[in-house]
């Protein structure tokens, strides 16, 4: 991971962490070392746990002190009973899960809101490399080639919102990031990444 | 340097001590049946806290015992778990009282098929009653109430100790604050229960076992071999065989004959010979009957079985295990997160298979290490 995105989702748990409420029980599906978790159990009193798949990652979770599954997305959702969480986040994992939209709703049935962060696809500079240049565009928030990425679906601002107008979900809140800084004007646009939090209709 | 010194030293010496339940309390067993003079060996290190929030409860596997850490006077080896145990280590002594105890129905000590029957004055042979894995954890409860202690900060235990810790969980959650079961499950499976079966079988065909009235003549040590030899190729991987062993010859050209060629061979004579001096081959059969007799959902789905346990668990599996394969951790995972109980769960990557956690200490010990400091705080937060 470049320095330039570990810096971007910094800025995304501070905003992430302005969306959790003090002491309410969250999970995080794909936690990685346990960062967020980290600053949310730490921040916000958070009752915190979190999925994820690598076993070297999951010992740098319980060195944090964090409870957490080793397992992938799909099948750990499947793991919890309904309404047992008040946030289910999924920051910048929810590209790489197999079904979206299966794991969407599964995240809906276990959690009262979720929290979804993922790339813009359709961020300016990707539209430019992808129409002058030709290729599939590299951007900070999409920093991969085609053969190496972890990244199963590609979507835009403007995707995800049709997603969620289609399927009945609620769209509570969504900021829309660029270098650190939100953005407000033509996202789909202009921004980099973006934070949904959503509830079910 | 004093750091390393520290850590080389470990436990040091240790001893064995003995618990007796007092003649004014019954010790009833799973069966029903009465087990009249509960014995059981036990050692502990480090020193329980004021607060006692310190004790942790480590239960051993099939082939263990008390002897989990430090040296016994004039030994060489030190206790099973050693390298786990001690000053520094996962579970550390300057910070925990860790108590481990000989199983009822174990040879090392607590009361079993080789200890002396109250009634006869002699070893009790088959006339032992059945033990089961509640009975273990029962008889563990006695020692840790004679300890002084109402909760334990954890009970940890790997394969046979895992059903054990499980078994606490369940029975005693309010005195399991947390829980670490590794390479274990939560029932025993056909596969399982057929080894153990084979184990039993070759024991129970040895002439010298004499319907296990051997205690004053030869021992079935012919078939108590054989049973710790399947034992052995379960707890092995395919692959750490094939690197360990392959297709090694112990002479330099193959002989033609019927005497120990391959070094697979050889191995698992001198680690069945080795193992018959030290266990009892009445108490191989009853402690694989206790494991095959074990599965803690009884009539309930696993789910029911730990509705309104608040216990914090630590699971641990390993890849190449097939002998407890890890989903049958991960299907104790699930019911216990389906209860909104507070879950780790690691799949640790090793090819050694069962036996990896005696060996995987690295692992295990960054996961047990922090895990328990966390769970101290948490604990003593509480209180």
């Amino acid at each position: 991971m470049t320095s330039k995105i570990k810096e971007e989702l910094r800025c995304d748990h501070r905003i992430i962490g302005e969306m959790v409420s003090r002491g309410s029980k969250v999970l995080d599906m794909g936690c990685g070392a346990g960062e967020l978790l980290e600053y949310l159990v730490s921040s916000k009193e958070a009752d915190g746990t979190g999925v994820e798949i690598s076993e070297q990652a999951i010992y740098q979770c319980v060195e944090k002190g964090l409870s957490v599954s080793q397992g992938d997305i799909d099948t750990g959702l499947k793991e919890y009973p309904d309404g047992l969480f008040d946030y289910v986040i999924f920051n910048q994992t929810m590209q790489q899960v197999h079904r979206p939209k299966d794991a969407i709703q599964e995240a809906l049935r276990i959690g009262k809101t979720v929290i979804i962060g993922f790339p813009n696809f359709c961020y300016i500079k990707a539209r430019v490399q992808l129409f002058f240049g030709g290729h599939v565009p590299l951007t900070p928030s999409l920093p991969y080639s085609w053969y190496d990425t972890p990244n199963l679906h590609f979507l835009s601002i403007k995707d995800f919102e049709r997603f969620c107008s289609k399927e009945n979900i609620v769209i509570k809140k969504s900021v829309f990031l660029c270098e650190k800084k939100e953005v407000k004007i033509l996202p789909n646009l202009l921004a980099l990444n973006a934070i949904f939090q959503i509830s079910r209709g | 340097m004093v750091e390393k010194k520290k850590d080389k030293a470990g436990l040091g010496e240790v001893g064995t001590k003995y618990f007796n339940l007092p003649d004014d309390k019954k010790f009833v067993l799973e069966s029903g049946i009465e087990l009249k003079g509960l014995k059981l060996a036990y050692e502990a290190y480090g020193e329980l806290n004021s607060k006692k929030t310190n004790a942790v409860l480590v239960c051993h596997a099939l082939s263990g015992d008390a002897h989990a850490a430090g040296y016994h006077p004039g030994e060489k080896k030190p206790g099973w778990w050693d390298e786990m145990i001690g000053p520094g280590k996962a579970f550390d002594t300057d910070k925990y009282y860790v108590i481990c105890s000989n199983v009822v129905g174990g040879c090392k000590g607590s009361s079993g098929p080789n200890s002396i029957d109250p009634s006869t004055g002699k070893p009790y042979g088959l006339s032992f009653p059945i033990v089961s894995i509640k009975d273990m954890v029962d008889a563990q409860k006695e020692l840790v109430e004679h300890l002084g202690i109402e909760k334990l900060l954890a009970v940890c235990g790997g394969s046979m100790g895992g059903l054990q810790a499980l078994q606490w969980a369940v029975s005693y959650p309010e005195m399991t604050f947390s829980c670490m079961p590794i390479a274990t499950t939560y029932k025993h499976s056909a596969q399982q229960i057929a080894f153990d079966e084979v184990g039993r079988q070759a024991i129970m065909s040895d002439p010298a076992w004499n319907g296990g009235d051997y205690y004053e003549k030869e021992h079935p040590s012919a078939g108590l071999a054989v049973a710790r030899m399947i034992g052995h190729i379960t707890y092995m991987s395919n692959d750490s065989m094939e690197k360990k062993f392959g297709r090694m010859l112990k002479k330099e050209k193959l002989g033609y004959e019927f005497s120990t060629e391959f070094e697979i061979e050889g191995y698992l004579r001198y680690r069945s010979d080795s193992f018959v001096k030290r266990f009892d081959a009445n108490s191989y059969l009853y402690l694989t009957k206790a494991m095959d007799y074990f599965d803690i959902q009884k009539n309930n789905s696993l789910q029911q079985t730990f509705k309104g346990v608040k216990t914090r668990f630590l699971i641990i599996a390993f890849s190449s295990d097939w002998l407890y394969p890890p989903f049958q951790s991960k299907e104790i995972s699930k019911a216990l997160k389906m209860n909104g109980i507070n879950v780790t769960y690691c799949e640790i990557s090793s090819e050694y298979g069962h036996d990896a956690f005696l060996l995987e200490f690295e692992e295990e010990t960054k996961l047990v290490k922090h895990f328990l400091e966390n769970t101290k705080k948490k604990l003593e937060k509480e209180i």
